[in-house]
Order: C-alpha cells, then structure tokens, then sequence
C-alpha cells in the first residue's frame, strides 16, 4: 500500500466461531480489502466469509441504533432509541428483577469462544451462575467427553497436520464447513502425503480428496469406531508402552470391546468388514502420527458423546497425545514463563448458586463452561429451578441455533426481559425488548485473549475504521451497564486503552507491541510435555492420566462402557433430515450478505437418486418436505451418494427476519422440524438429527 | 505479449469460493457479474471415491483475444507491456460485442452502469508488485501467479508424479 490515507490493520475475524486473524487494508477510512494474517497464516489467506464482511460493514441492513419494541412482542415495532435511554431500560428491568427474584433470574447467552471473558464477568457481577452458549446444538459431546476422559474440553489439544500421516474424519466436513488454517493445513497434508478416511451419511467435497470414503448408516461411526478398537485391542496393534504409562482401564475395554467384532461392525454400519480391518491397519502403521478429527459440530444424536469418547480412546491406543503428527496439549502464558492475563472474570466474588440448567447439581458430569441452554425454556417455563426472568443474548440467535424455535420463543415470552446484542437483526431480535447494536468486528478493539497451543500467544482484535452507525464496541457496553448495575467496580477501564493495559499489566506487554504483527508470540518455538514423563500436565483428570474409566462418570452414576445401542430408521415413509455448512456460509448469520447471498441464497433438499425415483421426483423438481405440522418446499437435488435414509439441507436458512430482505423467507427452515429435541442427552448435546420427514412431490 | 498466467492446483482447490469474493470485494463488483467462477464438474467415480474438479474460469487475457478485435470503440484494450487486456469504461458504449465474441464467456455486463465489465488481473495491484486478490486470498493457495511457462512446467511435475504413483492425471 502507498500513500498517507492508506494503512493495514492486523485484528480478529468475527464471522464465524473459528475466529481467524486478519488484515485489514484501509483506504482514507474504509475498508478496502480483508485478507489473512500473513504473519500468522504465510500468506493472505481467507476464506470467503471473512473477506465478505467488507460488505456486511458497509450494509443498510445492520442493527443502525438501538431500538426498543413499540408494540406487542415480536409485533415488529420498533422505536428507535438512544444508548442512554435503552441502557437505562435495560439497568432498571434487571434492578428490580435481582431485587425481586436475584441474580440467578438472569441468564446470559453468547456463541462461545475465547472473546466472552466480559460476558462472564458481567453475569458473574450481577451474581448469576448463569452463561451458556451455542454449543448444545454444537460441541457440548465432545467437549464433555474429553472433559470425563482427559479433564480438559476439546479445544485445549491442538491438531498436528504438519506431520501426521493419517486421518479419519468422522462426518467432519473440513473442506467445506472451513476455517481459514485448517483447511489450508489439511491441504497441505494431503499434497505431502497424508492419508485419509471419511465417513459420513452423504458425499461432500472433503469425501471428494479422501483415499477412503465410506457412506454409513445414520448414527453409526460410533460402532465403526468399535470395530476399530476390536482389531486394535484383538490384534496388539496399540502403543503398548504409551497405554501402560498413560491409559485408565485397559482391561474394561478390552472385556467391553470383545463383541465388536468387524463384522458385527459391517452390519451395522453398511462398511464392509474387510474394509475396517484395513482402516485399523493403516491407523496402526502411521501411529503416533494420526488425527482422528473429535468433531466440529457434534450435536447429532443421543450417542454422540459414547462416539467422541470412543474417538479419544482411539487416541490413547495410538499414543497420539503429544506425539508429532497427533494431538498436541494447548500451552498458555504460565508455560512460557508468564504471569497469566489478567481476566475480569475472576474480579467479582463467586456465585454459589444452582445453575438453572442442572449443570453441577443434576448433571455433574457436565461443563458449566458451555452450560445447556436447550433447558432455557423449561426452566422459565417451571420456574424450575428458581424463576428465570431476564434473558441477555449476545451475538448469538438460538431460535436459528436451536430445534424447535417455538418451544424456546412459548419460554421467551415469560420472561419480564429479553435483550439481543448483536451487529445483524436475527430471528430473536425480532421478539426481543430491546436490541443493542455491537459495532461489528471491523469497528471495535476487544480485550486480548490468548491464543493457546503448541506455540501459544497473545492475540488482539483491532479496530479498522470507524463504526458506520451508532454502534458501540463490547467493553463499552458492558461497562455501561454494569456502571448502571452498581458492579461498575469489577470492570476497571474508562476506555479499551485502559482496558488493554490492566490485562497486560503482570505480563510485561503494551497494546503497541501488537503493531507490528497483530499478535505477540510467548514462545519461540513449540512447547511439548515429555511423553514418558509429562503428561500429567495435560491429563487432568484425578489420575493424571487418560481415563478410559473416568472416575468422574462412575461417581455420578454414569456409565463408562454401556453396551452399544443401534441406531433406529426413519419410521415407514420417513427419511432423517441432515443438516450442514458451505464454505461461503456462517449458517444463517451471513445469508444477508450480499455478495455470500449471491453465490448461495437458498438451500435444496439433497436426496438419494433411487429414492427420488421411486418418488417420482426428478433434479431440481419442487419437493414438499413435511414433519411434525410443519409444510415447506424446496428444490430437490439429487444424489447417487446419500444414504438412502437421508435427506440433507444446508441449516440457517428460511429467515423470518423482515429487515433482512435478501435472506427473508428464502429458503427452508430446518430447525421448525426438530420438535422435542430441546432435550438433554448424556453429553448435554440436542440430538439434531433425530428428526425425521417427509418427502413428496411438490 | 502475455507475461502472466493464474495456474490452478486442481488437488489444493477446495471449491470454497474465496477467489469469487476476494475478487468482487477487491473491485467492488455489483451482483450479478463476476470476473472469475468456480465450476464445480462431477462427482465421477474414481478409484472408489466419487471425485470432482472444481474448474476456475477467469478471464484468460489472450494473446489475440476476440473481445478486443470486436470491440468497435476501443474501450476493449491489451495493455502493450505485459499483455492484459482490459476494458476502458469511459469508452464503452455497452454494445455488447465483446461479450458475444469471447468464448470464454470472460466480459461480464454492468447492468448499473450498462457498461462491459472484465478481470484485468487486478492490474493496480501488480503495477504495485502485488498479485491478483483471487490468488492472494486463495484458502488453500490453490491459485498461482505464474507465467505461462511456469505453468506448463507446474503442471508436467505434478502429471509425472501421479503417473510414477500410479494415479490418474487431472
């Protein structure tokens, strides 16, 4: 770039939930281009979502100020508001509700991930136990899984493409449901040799790259996977002295895993047995260095968690836990001989209260970090466990998120609150009491959060140019409220610089050490526990070890090993409805942009090509997808590689959202299919995919 | 003479897109037209596993390019030092002729300013030393600023290397 009103912003992606880094190319105050972070990445890299969000910046169909309903909720009358006075609306509805029922009453919803440490602090302020997040309906399971099995969620082990040699990806469509690295890190590995297997009930484009693709039966990786650990276990191909130093209960798998034999396997998955012999084979040649990918979205069905737990024995037999190519344990700053950030959660007292979710009392087993907000409306609706009377949605729009959007909106309009932040109007905004505009990503600094791995670091999301309407960033808002709340004192800043300063104040660092990359790097190079020795760093279970028995399960009366339990058919005349991402889609949150809009602006219903026949439905035929009163049409496209039982529609869209009127009503709507799935599952997920539907000619 | 070529790595392209929206956001291109697309053919079983190519169809900037020798007002040009060819807006009358001659299907119609509209390999960024924003932005690094004779050497090494594992040549 030349020229004085030019220059380049190195900040954090906010499309979706992978969060990549980004530079940004400003000219005379607006954005010229998004690219990736070359210093992160090795080159510009981006993928289509985050380069479109100069568009989304630039749109009139934002959330331009805040708006307080003026009618009826859900009426669709707004009236446009100041901060002052909509701030004010807020502070006094939650006075008088802590003053009445306490802070508990109020619960706090995001989309997860490292940027929520105000949400957290907020709530916890306001003395409510009470953040959830998105990933009921995404990866609660395998979160919990890991959790039981190797005491850390998921996300605290990062994968080695670099050097692994195999993986399997058990309907993980990393080609097409994208993050920036990981796709290209994928890539990377396959052009220098990698090998790997996909299953999953249709074809995709990952299935496309893959040496092994096999189409299964709905629900069925998991008795895949034992068939695995059967020839594995049966035939000594496991790392012997990794399991002896490591592993927690050998001797119970190896009794459990006995009937699972291949070809027990082969009926119930479809995947001839030979076929699964050979997987176990090339797994056990390329060990340590596999990557048995744990799941993106892992809200599928009732067996889901048993699946993710069957995945990180896998790992444990192959010692792929800090081996080169396998799973790496995530470092932060203290492993790198920092003191910690600071955090804000950790300023106001703790809470002691139940959760109204049952994490902690009813559910021991689960994480309160991601909490279960499927029982959101339950617990409004019963007052069970206490009443629930505000509810705070960040960035976040679970009637799109969730199944069943009628059931959670009957528990919304109980409440006495309902608030949505968020840049885009969604789906809860439209019933919501009051909506705050965020600046979006591109017109907001966020507080630092660090960046763990093998490598960790400090990462910052960076303001580029200046907000387009009356919007404000999070730390503003937060702090407003909070000062309104009389729990100002938690959060320590008058501005972001302050903000900033505060975090960084034990580690040495300043906000201008972020110029010159967008990042600051703890570590030179990579951080690994000794294998033989260190692993209980990593493990942090009671044992320090990888509890293929977890402790944690059998004290709360959950079992480690239960016998398998086939996965039912669609009842007669029924197929299983599937849903998934694009490369060009962040579900329904970006299906208003205009140039993602253009590429793919509605969905279709793929279905198997014999079974459409029999149906007499032909390609890009108008279909009638039917299910529990619900009506709606799609075009059809037809497949020879879709389970016969399947059909498969792109989730997020058929808005109701008028403001947005690119992605009004275009499309179907899945989620209005999956009644009753506001339900709790053993890993705290929304079986998704328990849902079925008809389909007839339209 | 053509000094530039965009070469495709059919094996490290995922079909995401990126290079259609890096492109339209770079040039802040109305909907509608689109100087590059991604042609999904397939899937085609092969070896056991349905495979797809996904196509990418810039513009080619050829060496003797129909849209330029239809062009009646020379808004349709060849840049003289590296062979980019490019459309000249206030010298187009929106006749049309460009897009009826190319084969490609390349010249795009401006249904806001009713004018051609076409790639012009970014030619503000490689006057700067930069690359196209599709290669740039790429996902995977599928696409790359190559000359011709980059290309062809590119696409013999990767030919031979399948041939030698005994895979089919893309």
């Amino acid at each position: 770039m030349s020229g004085s009103m030019s220059k380049k912003v190195f900040s954090v992606c906010a499309t979706c939930s992978v969060r990549c880094p980004i530079e940004v190319d400003v000219e005379n105050g607006a954005i010229k281009h998004i690219w990736g972070n070359p210093h992160l990445l090795g080159g510009r890299y981006l993928c289509p979502r985050g380069t479109a969000q100069k568009a989304t910046q630039a749109d009139t169909e934002r959330v331009r100020h805040p708006m307080i309903r003026d009618g009826e909720r859900g009426s669709g009358k707004w009236r446009k508001a100041s901060w002052e006075e909509a701030l004010d609306y807020v502070a006094d509805k939650l006075k008088n509700i802590i003053e009445h029922h306490g802070g508990e009453s109020i619960v706090f919803g995001d989309r997860g991930g490292p940027f929520n440490d105000l949400h957290r602090a907020f709530i916890k302020a306001l003395g409510s136990p009470n953040y959830f997040n998105q990933h009921a309906t995404c990866s609660n399971s395998v979160h919990n899984a890991h959790n039981a099995m190797a005491g850390q969620r998921r996300n605290t082990v990062a994968y080695d493409y670099k050097n692994c040699n195999y993986s399997i990806l058990y309907s993980r469509n990393i080609l097409e449901s994208i993050g920036t690295k990981e796709a290209k890190d994928f890539i990377d590995a396959l052009e220098r040799g990698m090998k790997f297997t996909y299953t999953d009930v249709r074809w995709t484009y990952t299935a496309a790259k893959a040496d092994r693709f096999f189409t299964l039966r709905p629900g069925t990786d998991y008795a895949f996977n034992l068939a695995l650990i059967n020839v594995i276990v049966g035939e000594k191909l496991y790392d012997a002295e990794f399991v002896n130093t490591w592993v927690l209960g050998m001797k119970e798998l190896t009794s459990f895993i006995e009937p699972y034999t291949p070809e027990w396997a082969e009926r119930e998955t479809g995947i001839p047995a030979k076929q699964i012999i050979a997987v176990a084979h090339e797994l056990s040649d390329a060990k340590p260095a596999v990557i048995l990918h744990q799941g993106w979205m892992t809200a599928r069905d009732g067996n889901d968690y048993y699946l993710r737990r069957s995945i990180y024995i896998l790992y444990g037999l192959l010692g792929a836990y800090e081996a080169p190519g396998g799973l790496l344990f995530n470092k932060n700053e203290t492993h790198c001989g920092f003191k910690p950030l600071r955090k804000f959660v950790n300023m106001p007292p703790k809470v002691e209260k139940k959760r109204f979710d049952g994490i902690g009392w009813k559910y021991k087993h689960l994480t309160a970090d991601y909490g279960c907000g499927q029982m959101l409306p339950h617990a409004i609706l019963n007052e069970d466990p206490y009443p629930v009377k505000a509810f705070i949605c960040y960035r976040f729009d679970p009637l799109a998120a969730y199944p069943d959007p009628e059931a959670f909106k009957k528990g919304l309009e109980k409440l006495d609150l309902l608030v949505s932040v968020d840049i885009n109007y969604s789906q809860i905004g439209m019933v919501s009491d009051v909506i705050l505009p965020e600046a979006m990503h591109l017109e907001r600094t966020d507080p630092v959060i660090v960046k763990g791995g093998p490598k960790p670091a400090l990462w910052l999301r960076r303001q580029a140019v200046e907000p387009k309407y009356d919007s404000k960033p999070k730390w503003w808002i937060i702090k407003q409220l909070a000062e309104r709340l009389g729990v100002g004192q938690y959060f320590p800043y008058n501005d972001i610089d302050e903000l900033i300063a505060w975090q960084l104040q034990d580690m040495g660092f300043k906000l201008s050490d972020f110029d010159e990359k967008g990042f600051i790097e703890l570590s030179p190079k990579q951080i690994l526990f000794d294998r033989k020795t260190g692993l209980g760093a990593g493990f942090k279970t009671p044992s320090k070890k990888l509890e293929f028995v977890s402790s944690m399960l059998e004290e709360n009366g959950i079992p480690s090993f239960p016998p398998y339990e086939t996965p039912g058919s669609p009842p007669e005349g029924h197929f299983r409805l599937i849903t998934g991402k694009i490369a060009v889609h962040t579900q329904g949150t970006t299906l208003n942009n205009k140039y993602l809009n253009e590429i793919q602006s509605e969905n279709k219903m793929w279905m198997n090509t014999a079974e459409a026949a029999r149906l007499g439905i032909k390609n890009d035929d108008l279909v009638e997808v039917s299910g529990e009163g619900v009506v709606q049409t799609a075009k059809a496209a037809l497949s020879e590689y879709i389970h016969p039982e399947v059909v498969y529609t792109l989730h997020g869209y058929g808005r109701d959202v008028p403001l947005q009127t690119r992605s009004y009503k275009k499309g179907l709507r899945d989620n209005v299919y999956m009644k009753g799935l506001l339900t709790m599952t053993v890993g705290g997920n929304c079986p998704v995919a328990e849902c079925f539907v008809r389909i007839k000619k339209a | 003479m053509s000094t530039y070529y965009i070469y495709q790595d059919q094996k490290r392209c995922i079909g995401c897109r990126a290079c259609e929206v890096h492109c339209k956001t770079e040039k802040d291109i109305p909907i509608g037209p689109s100087f590059c697309k991604i042609i999904p053919v397939g899937p085609k079983m092969s070896g056991g596993v349905p495979r797809i190519n996904f196509i990418f169809m810039p513009c080619f900037h050829c060496e003797t390019p129909w849209c330029v020798a239809a062009c009646p007002t020379r808004a349709m040009q060849k840049r003289e030092k590296d062979g980019i060819v490019f459309v000249e807006p206030s010298l187009c009358v929106g006749c049309k002729a460009c897009i009826t001659a190319c084969p490609w299907g390349a010249p795009q119609w401006n249904q806001e300013t009713g004018k051609a509209l076409k790639c012009d390999y970014c030619k503000d960024r490689i006057d700067q030393g930069l690359e196209p924003a599709c290669v740039t932005g790429c996902t995977t690094a599928a696409l790359k600023w190559v000359s011709p004779a980059e290309s062809t050497q590119m696409r013999r090494e990767s030919s031979a290397k399948a041939l030698a594992e005994g895979k089919s040549v893309p």
